[in-house]
Parts: structure tokens; C-alpha cells; sequence
């Protein structure tokens, strides 16, 4: 099957060739940062995690999002993702690669990353996370590439795939809870410690996932002439619509707790991520740009002549999925770690050569999901044809 | 009857997969080393049950301004465990330094309060805390606790994955962004330089203990601010002056259970 992403028209291997371009960048970047150390990048003392951990965090999300699409496909046989099913697990595939990609380049001495399992560490969380990490990431890649040889041979999928199935299923959610205890377990972080990230944390992932997911069959069927139908477009508008709606009220609830309480630490982060702390605004023209987009989101998503019509559909899809991007990219982390513990601002922007190697790491994911979709497009374009000749 | 080729190369991968598996299993189990023999103090050592610190910050006042300014103890720290001075602050690295009390003591601020406290200069280092954040993070103990307190750091094992700063909520902790060496105007041979992409901390001069002698800090205070002792024993000098005297610890409602005091 492999061998279909290596036959494809001139637009595809241009792609190819563009994010090839953009991660040969991003390595040779990765390497001054091998040689140097992670002082090439804008992270100091008090910002120690920073845009890397960033994006790992975000995609944690987007892998775990899958699960809104397989859950209903094989849980409850809604026949409506049939076509959509292969697409969401193929993503949650790249997401994780990017993720592990991401915790990787972000160590100080990535050669003794088996570190961490050759002296295992139980009361450590990040233990847990690279279980629950490369555990979906076999799992995704055990039932979608099950199903997708199946449906090329023309045959129902193994029996044994199913347990594994409601496995990746019941796993899904763990991979972000687990991520959310990486920071909400920390004392003295108080934009942090709070019982409501990981609940935050799931449905900013299942509403930016699936509006992923809509941008990305909306360009599949541009590009490639695959359609996932009109039912699968309206279902998903309607997830990303209810998980958006209880990701904006996790984040009211959570700032009500925080400026009717008036706890001056607890406020510090609020302040300086949308007004300013002493005199340092660095994130606020990007956190009210977030505002104003879940504000067009909202519109767009809860109107529904909007929702259903695919091209707003589309534009909502990229408003939440850029506010979330801001507001778990940039947003989690600096505000994690500013005003800090001190309670004092040390401003954190990133510099070129970390963002061009995170600009790599997502080329890197992307070329990952092109491959993937291009063998479930051919398989599905071969099935077509064949069938065409049959009747013929 | 005849074994069918399917059949025997099924066998094969199977025997070979089991065997690589038990084999890197036993390996990942037994750790593949000798075990570490667990630090034993030489003969002469200082012991102690809970090692902790008093900083008396009156009498840093009483040094004036000249001893504040050049702090004889930061410089020792410094010297003794080639801490680079990186003129960059978002890259520095210290183990020991002076800051104000609304820094120290963030959740303390108040105006009037700060009319008496602003001119004491609060020394901060690693807390050496009885129930550590940072350690309990850390995913491969990397950072550990000694029998007597000490927070450790092992710069060999550490992977730089820098939770142990996340978690720590005193900002003691310094990574080391880039090369340290070249900051390092002289290299005492006595203690390890680090690596890039290693964390590093206070370690209550445990190499010193060993030698029966007190940390460098507290040694070279010429105003004789900075007390070390065992927490645990009552008659021990630190506890003395923590009868007598009031003392606050940083951040104390988190429950770590700081071994650094300041009295005032």
C-alpha cells in the first residue's frame, strides 16, 4: 500500500517537495540548537518552558480529538463518518509524531532521552505522558492502517481489531488528561493549579480538532475530489459547536474564580496575558485577537444557516481553531510562568530560530498526514474505478 | 512430515522476537550496570538529621552596604562550584543571590510593612525542602533527596526536560541555556563544570560536608549572617536562634516545608 505515495501527480510532489524544503530548515536550525544549546531560542530562568511545549501541548489535543470522530463511527455505528474515520486517526498519527518531536527538541540533552526509561519515575507525571503517547500512537497507527488494508483488500476488517478499537478510544482522553497534570499539579504556578485544566484542556482539544478536521476535508475535496458529505460536514459543524461553547465557559468560570476571589497571585497571569503587568503587554494583542476570533466563531457557529453552510462553516472552523491555538500556544505556558516566582516579568517572545524550527516540526507532521491520506485516497479512488469497470 | 516454509519463518521471527524482547527486558530490569553503591559520609563528616539554614539579615544590614553590595558568601558560593557569571539575565545561572523582600516575599507585600523591611537584602538559594516539588516531578530522579535533607542533582542523568523548574516555586533553579565554560573566570578543579542543557542548583555544599567543613557560603560570611545546622536537634545553633528570635520561611502555605529561615 506503502507504495502509493510514491506515484503522484506534479502538485502533489511539489507539496512534498515545499515541506521538505521546510524541514531540511527547520533541521539544520535544530542542529545550531544541538550545537549551541536551547539558549538560541527566547526561553531564560523564569520562561523555561516556552512556544515548544507550547505546541506539544496544543497537538496533544488535536491527537486526542480523533476520538469525537471514532467514538461515534464504532461505538455507535454512525454510518456518517465512514469516510471520515480514516482521516481522524490519520491525523491523531501525525499529531503525536509532532508532540513526541516537540518534547524531544525541547530537552537539554535529547541522547539520554531513554532516561526516562531506564530509571522509570512512578511519581512523575511526565512518566505517564510517555506511556499514554507512544501507546496512541501505536494504537492509531494499529486500526487505521487494520482498516485501511482491509478496505484494500476488499475484505471486513480482523475481528481483533475491535477491542483494540474501544481501546484507542477509552486511551484518547487519557493522553490529555495526563498532559493537564503536568501543569495543574505544581505549586506556586497559579495559572496553572486549578482542577479545571484538564476538563479545559478536553474540550478546547475536541472542538479545535474537529474544526481541524472540517479545514482539512474541505481541502481534501478541493484538491483530490474527496468528499466526506454533507452530513459529515454538518455532524462535525455541530461538535465543534458544543465543545467550543463548554471551552468558553471553562475559561469564564475559571476567571470569575480567579477576580471575584481578588487573590492577587491568582489575578497576576489574567492581567498580564490581556492588559498588562508592570508595565509589560507582550501577549495581549494576541490574546484579544483571540477574543475576537471565538467572538466571529461564536457568530458563525451558533447561527445555523452558517454553520451548515460549508464555506462559513470553514471560516468558523478557522476562527477556533486559531483561538485555541493562541490561547493554548501561547497563552498556557507564558502565563504560566509570568509574572513568575518572584512576581516579577521577565517577557518572553520567541526567536527566529525557534520558530523556524517549530515551523519544521509542523512540516514534518504535515508531510506524515500527506503520505497517510494519500494512500486512503488512492485505495478509494481504486475502489471507485473498480467498481465503474464492474458495471461497465 | 515435512515443516511448510511459512510455517518455519513464522517460528523464526517469533523465536528471535522473544528473544531480543527477554533479552532487552532483563537488560531494562537489571539496568544493565552495577549497582550504585549509596553514599556512605567519610570518617570526620559533618552529619546531620536535617540540614537547614538561618539567614539573619539584621546583621547584613549592620555589615553595611559595602559587604551587601559584594557579598563575600555569593562570591564563595560562585567560586567554589564554578558558577559562570553570564552577563545576559535571561541566561544567568546562580545558586545563591540577593534580592528585596517584596521578591522573597511576594505574598507578604504590603506598603507600610515594606517602610521597615525594603533595606534588608534577603539571600535566596534552594530551599532544600522537606516534602520538594522539583523532586517529585522529576522523571528520572535526576534530582533526589538525602537521608539528611539535602537536595541533590545529578548533572549525568538530568535530560534537561526542565519540569524540575516548573515545579520548583522558589525560582532556585537555573538551566544552562548555553556553554557555561567560557563564563567561568576560574575553574576550581575540585567540583564538576556542567554541560549545556543540564539544571543546577544549591547543594548545601554537600562535597564540603564530607570533609567536615561548613558550606561555602556560610563560611566566608564575614558577618557571621548565614547559620547552618541540624533542624532536628534541639541544641544545635540554628534551633537556639530560632527560639529566641522571629522567623518567617518563603512560601510556606504551598507545604513544602522550607530548611531556609530568615530571621528578622
Amino acid at each position: 500500500m506503502l507504495e502509493y505515495a510514491l506515484k503522484g501527480t506534479k502538485k502533489y510532489w511539489l507539496w512534498v517537495f515545499f515541506l521538505a524544503i521546510l524541514i531540511l530548515i527547520g533541521f539544520s536550525f535544530y542542529y545550531q540548537q544541538l550545537e549551541v544549546g536551547l539558549g538560541i531560542t527566547g526561553m531564560s530562568r523564569d520562561v523555561s518552558w516556552a512556544f515548544y511545549i507550547a505546541n506539544f501541548t496544543f497537538l496533544v489535543g488535536i491527537a486526542a480529538s480523533a476520538v469525537t470522530i471514532v467514538l461515534p463511527y464504532y461505538w455507535h455505528n454512525h454510518k456518517v463518518y465512514g469516510k471520515m474515520t480514516l482521516v481522524g486517526e490519520f491525523l491523531a498519527v501525525a499529531a503525536i509524531t509532532m508532540c513526541l518531536l516537540f518534547v524531544v527538541i525541547d530537552m537539554g540533552q535529547p541522547m539520554r532521552v531513554f532516561n526516562v526509561i531506564r530509571y522509570p519515575t512512578p511519581n512523575s507525571i511526565l512518566f505517564y505522558d510517555v506511556i499514554v503517547l507512544n501507546g496512541y500512537l501505536i494504537l492509531n497507527l494499529i486500526c487505521a492502517w487494520t482498516v485501511l488494508h482491509s478496505y484494500y483488500k476488499g475484505v471486513a476488517y480482523p475481528s481483533w481489531l475491535k477491542p483494540v478499537i474501544f481501546l484507542a478510544i477509552m486511551w484518547a482522553p487519557l493522553i490529555h488528561i495526563v498532559t493537564a497534570f503536568i501543569y495543574q499539579g505544581l505549586p506556586g504556578r497559579h495559572y496553572w493549579l486549578t482542577a479545571i485544566m484538564a476538563p479545559k484542556f478536553l474540550a478546547s482539544a475536541f472542538c479545535s480538532g474537529p474544526a481541524l478536521l472540517v479545514i482539512l476535508a474541505s481541502l481534501l475535496k478541493k484538491v483530490a475530489n474527496f468528499d466526506i458529505g454533507d452530513k459529515a460536514f454538518e455532524t462535525l459543524g455541530k461538535t465543534v459547536t458544543y465543545f467550543y461553547l463548554v471551552f468558553i465557559g471553562f475559561y469564564l468560570f475559571e476567571v470569575f474564580t480567579v477576580f471575584y476571589s481578588n487573590i492577587p497571585g491568582h489575578k497576576a497571569p489574567f492581567q498580564y496575558l490581556f492588559i498588562g503587568f508592570e508595565g509589560h503587554a507582550e501577549w495581549v494583542p494576541f490574546m484579544w485577537t483571540a477574543v475576537v476570533l471565538a467572538l466571529i466563531a461564536l457568530i458563525l457557529l451558533i447561527n445555523p444557516a452558517t454553520r451548515k453552510k460549508e464555506t462559513t462553516l470553514v471560516l468558523a472552523c478557522l476562527a477556533v481553531f486559531f483561538s485555541a491555538y493562541i490561547e493554548k500556544g501561547i497563552g498556557l505556558i507564558t502565563g504560566g510562568f509570568t509574572p513568575n516566582a518572584f512576581e516579577t516579568v521577565t517577557p518572553y517572545r520567541p526567536t527566529f530560530p525557534e520558530a523556524m524550527i517549530t515551523l519544521g516540526v509542523w512540516a514534518t507532521g504535515f508531510l506524515v498526514l500527506t503520505i497517510l491520506y494519500k494512500l486512503v485516497l488512492e485505495v478509494e479512488r481504486r475502489k471507485n474505478l473498480a467498481v465503474k469497470l464492474q458495471k461497465n | 512430515m515435512a515443516i511448510k516454509r511459512r510455517t518455519f519463518l513464522k517460528l523464526l521471527g517469533i523465536g528471535s522476537i522473544s528473544t531480543v524482547s527477554v533479552a532487552g527486558l532483563g537488560n531494562l530490569l537489571s539496568q544493565a550496570e552495577v549497582k550504585a553503591v549509596e553514599h556512605k559520609a567519610p570518617e570526620g563528616a559533618l552529619k546531620a538529621q536535617r540540614w537547614g539554614m538561618v539567614i539573619d539579615v539584621k546583621k547584613c544590614i549592620e555589615a553595611g552596604s559595602d559587604c551587601m553590595n559584594n557579598c563575600p558568601a555569593i562570591q564563595a558560593c560562585h567560586s567554589t562550584h564554578n558558577v559562570p557569571n553570564i552577563p545576559d539575565k535571561k541566561k544567568e545561572i546562580k545558586w545563591i543571590w540577593s534580592d528585596s523582600f517584596e521578591h522573597a516575599f511576594p505574598e507578604l507585600r504590603d506598603e507600610r510593612v515594606m517602610e521597615h523591611l525594603s533595606k534588608f537584602p534577603f539571600l535566596l538559594l534552594c530551599n532544600h525542602c522537606d516534602n520538594p516539588p522539583c523532586v517529585r516531578v522529576c522523571p528520572t530522579k535526576a534530582t533526589f533527596k538525602r537521608s539528611d535533607g539535602i537536595i541533590m542533582m545529578d548533572f549525568h542523568r538530568c535530560i534537561g526536560c526542565r519540569f524540575c523548574m516548573a515545579g520548583c516555586p522558589y525560582g532556585s533553579r537555573s538551566f544552562n541555556w548555553i556553554d557555561p565554560r567560557p563564563y567561568i573566570s576560574k575553574v576550581n578543579p575540585e567540583f564538576p563544570t556542567r554541560t549545556p542543557g543540564v539544571v543546577e542548583k544549591c547543594l548545601f555544599c554537600y562535597q564540603r560536608l564530607d570533609e567536615g567543613k561548613l558550606p561555602a557560603c556560610v563560611e566566608a560570611c564575614t558577618a557571621k549572617a548565614l547559620l547552618f545546622g541540624d533542624l532536628n536537634d534541639p541544641n544545635s545553633e540554628v534551633r537556639q536562634i530560632l527560639k529566641e528570635r522571629f522567623a518567617i520561611r518563603r512560601k510556606v502555605e504551598l507545604g513544602t516545608n522550607p530548611s531556609v529561615y530568615y530571621v528578622i
